[in-house]
């Protein structure tokens, strides 16, 4: 990519006005979200950035946000419509429902994944095709279709509908992972543990799993991060005491938009990076157990 | 697995006698069988929760049973007129014996099914549902009358024609600004209350220029991340990589601070002095709006795939090329850019299908004039509960989409679609 020695005039213009393309780009990607932080940590009640704020005064930032979110309100921000503890409240209903339809999610998905990876499964581009399908078809239709079905079995408004819901989103990433994961796995090891006497069960847990499971991991990663930031369903399904985090966000971004809700997009941020290292730590893991090119 | 002991003559036999082309089908059919097990709990799942849902949802889109159900003598009445004349006595009179007969709350529904057709037709309904028990026997048509002038009007008796039958593709019509009139003949929708035709035209046009803007961002980026030394490119595709596993929600507040009227961008761009404070620019809350703030949640989609692929281009191509005599330019665009095509290719489709059906980020950052059909199905799914019309359009959005998941299979293959 280095520019060579003998490159033109012409050509290093060129060059650096595609690096600074590139730069731009990037920055366009990710410049938003950085511009979150600082400004959750305001003084003041609005959403931008004040000449107190640039000067870098002490007084121009706080963490009063941040105890709104948190449920501590003190007087001034009482004010607020946002301090309440629905904010914890439903981080505690998000993880709930993330945790319960990943697990979920990550079970159907794995068993899906395991037999659309054998070559005597019977329509298997069909089945596949069905079972990534959920990604595909706009959320607004899926959570259409669902409201009528879950009213008509009582489920709407109810923890397992959400769950189930949920669980839906999510196995279309497990699908995809772990039938990544499985396209360099050797069938004779499935072949040596039975014929040194294992069972079924016991070859799939003592010799597949451990192998296959970064691909769970990371496709149960995608289960909860797209449950955990799900807001079409639950706005569709969830009765009116169901607050999720998602749920929260949106209400706020609808009515008042205070930097409590900058406060919450900061950590959600933070969990995003924390989520994105994990993911690429096991990739390498994975890469290294199946003997690839480590990258 | 089966081991084959050669006799003499006869088939091969397996250890345990049988012939081995009997001992491979059974095991075969075992293998197969342990697949249909693996994936039937995942399949059934998917099959009760959400393909049978959705299909029931759009069955929505034809079904016209409810005025039928409770309208039966009418419409047997409405059969008989020659629709020139005034409508007989009997048409009345089978109408008010219909009302009376039904569930009061079924009446409500249809009335609410009529008034799409006939705006009005509701509290018409309504108001002489009221007052029929008191009817007297004789000249019910008058009372009628006397009741509500409307009655009078042909228009509404007519509007009973569009109703008629128990599968209707009117919803469909209305879903793209046409309707039935009481012939059953297409028709357009009055100028004034046209909209669909433009949210459709407005959906493709925003999908169509977020998927450009894409392709025009991500493919340099994608090539710097593919020719870069790994080590600069990792921490560069964590860049890529955070907005894609931020939540959509984080990004959508975060582009509001960027945006909005006195948001980062216009703030900057204002005191570097290249806008004057009165015409600080308009990109929240309108086409604007969603066309960027698209644009950025997709890039991922489209850069991902795009350096997966150029990611498998060999150097020395290039470098053969330039060997025999192609300028750089030349080289890039007769060597390397062909054989990125199937990665934007890729790219395109996956960006175009999920831009067509986008909801949340329209409804927020879209304003007015930034709003998709999308929005239009949640409208009438929660709002207006035009149920009907929600899934007709609901029905078209899948159509095209499930033809583009199919190209994209037949161009990429989900079995090689990758995350992450």
């Amino acid at each position: 990519m280095a520019l060579p020695i003998y490159a033109t005039t012409g050509q290093r213009i060129w060059h650096y006005t595609y690096l600074l393309f590139c730069g731009f780009v990037l920055f366009f990607l990710v410049a938003p979200l950085v511009a979150v932080i600082p400004l959750s940590f305001t003084s003041s009640p609005f959403l931008n950035f004040t000449p107190e704020m640039l000067a870098l005064k002490p007084e121009a930032f706080s963490t009063r946000w941040y105890e709104g979110l948190f449920g501590i309100c003190n007087e001034e921000s009482n004010l607020s419509t946002m301090c309440t503890d629905r904010w914890v409240v439903g981080t505690k209903n998000s993880f709930f429902i993330a945790i319960a339809s990943t697990l979920l999610a990550t079970f159907l998905g794995t068993l899906a994944a395991l037999a659309l990876s054998s070559e005597h499964m019977p329509f298997r581009r069909a089945v596949m095709a069905l079972m990534i399908s959920p990604l595909i078809v706009p959320l607004i239709i899926t959570a259409s279709g669902m409201f009528f079905f879950f009213a008509k079995v009582n489920l709407v408004a109810s923890y397992p509908g959400i769950i189930m819901a949920h669980t839906i989103l999510g196995i279309p990433f497990v699908v995809i992972t772990v039938t990544s994961t499985l396209v360099g796995f050797d069938k004779s090891l499935i072949r040596a543990g039975s014929n040194l006497g294992a069972t079924p069960a016991r070859t799939f847990f003592k010799i597949q799993m451990p192998l296959i499971a970064p691909g769970m991991i990371s496709g149960a990663l995608f289960a909860f991060i797209t449950s955990f930031d799900e807001i079409v369903i639950i706005l569709f399904i969830g009765g009116p005491d169901q607050h999720t985090l998602p749920r929260q966000m949106w209400s706020g971004i609808r009515q008042e938009i205070s930097p409590t809700i900058l406060a919450a997009a900061t950590i959600l941020v933070i969990l995003s990076i924390l989520l994105l290292t994990t993911l690429e730590l096991l990739r390498r893991r994975s890469e290294r157990l199946r003997g690839l090119t480590p990258q | 697995m089966a081991n084959g002991t050669a006799t003499a003559d006869g088939p091969l036999l397996t250890a345990d006698g049988t012939p081995l082309k009997v001992s491979l089908e059974k095991s075969l059919r075992r293998a197969r069988l342990r697949a249909i097990m693996l994936v039937a709990p995942p399949l059934l799942f998917l099959v009760f929760l959400f393909v049978l849902p959705i299909g029931n949802m759009l069955t929505r889109s034809v079904d016209d049973k409810l005025v039928n159900n409770v309208f039966p003598r009418t419409i047997s009445e409405y059969e008989k007129w020659d629709k020139t004349s005034e409508a007989p006595e009997s048409f009345f009179v089978a109408f008010r014996d219909d009302v009376l007969a039904a569930d009061k709350f079924d009446v409500g529904k249809a009335s609410t099914r009529m008034n799409y057709e006939e705006p009005g037709w509701k509290s018409l309904v309504k108001k002489t549902a009221r007052k029929l028990k008191k009817f007297e026997e004789t000249n019910i048509r008058d009372q009628f009358y006397e009741v509500d002038k409307r009655w009078k009007d042909p228009k509404f008796v007519l509007s009973f024609g569009t109703m008629k039958d128990e599968r209707t593709l009117g919803y469909f019509l209305n879903s793209i600004d046409r309707k039935y009139d009481h012939t059953k003949s297409v028709i357009d929708v009055d100028e004034k209350r046209k909209v669909y035709n433009l949210l459709w035209y407005r959906t493709l046009l925003v999908s169509f220029i977020v998927t450009i803007a894409c392709l025009i961002l991500a493919y340099p980026v994608a090539y710097l991340l593919a020719t870069l030394p790994m080590r600069i490119s990792n921490l560069l595709m964590i860049c890529v990589l955070m907005p894609f596993w931020t939540s959509l929600l984080v990004r959508i507040v975060a582009w509001m601070i960027m945006l909005q009227n006195n948001g980062v961008v216009n703030d900057t761009l204002v005191a570097t002095g290249l806008l004057d404070d009165e015409n600080r620019l308009a990109m929240m809350y309108n086409f604007n709006g969603t066309v960027i703030v698209m644009t950025q949640i997709l890039l991922p989609f489209m850069i991902l795939p795009i350096y997966s692929v150029m990611k498998t281009i060999p150097p020395s191509y290039m470098k053969a090329a330039q060997n025999l005599g192609a300028t750089p330019t030349l080289a890039f665009l007769r060597v390397y850019m062909p054989q990125t095509v199937p990665g934007v290719g890729a790219g395109c489709i996956l960006v175009f299908i999920v831009a067509i059906g986008y909801y949340i980020t329209p409804e927020l950052v879209g304003g007015k004039d930034g709003r998709l059909i999308g929005n239009m199905v949640a409208y009438h799914m929660q709002r207006s509960l035009n149920w009907g019309l929600a899934a007709a359009m609901g029905t078209i959005l899948l159509a095209a989409i499930l033809i583009l998941y199919w190209v994209y299979d037949k161009v990429v293959g989900i079995d090689n679609m990758k995350m992450g």
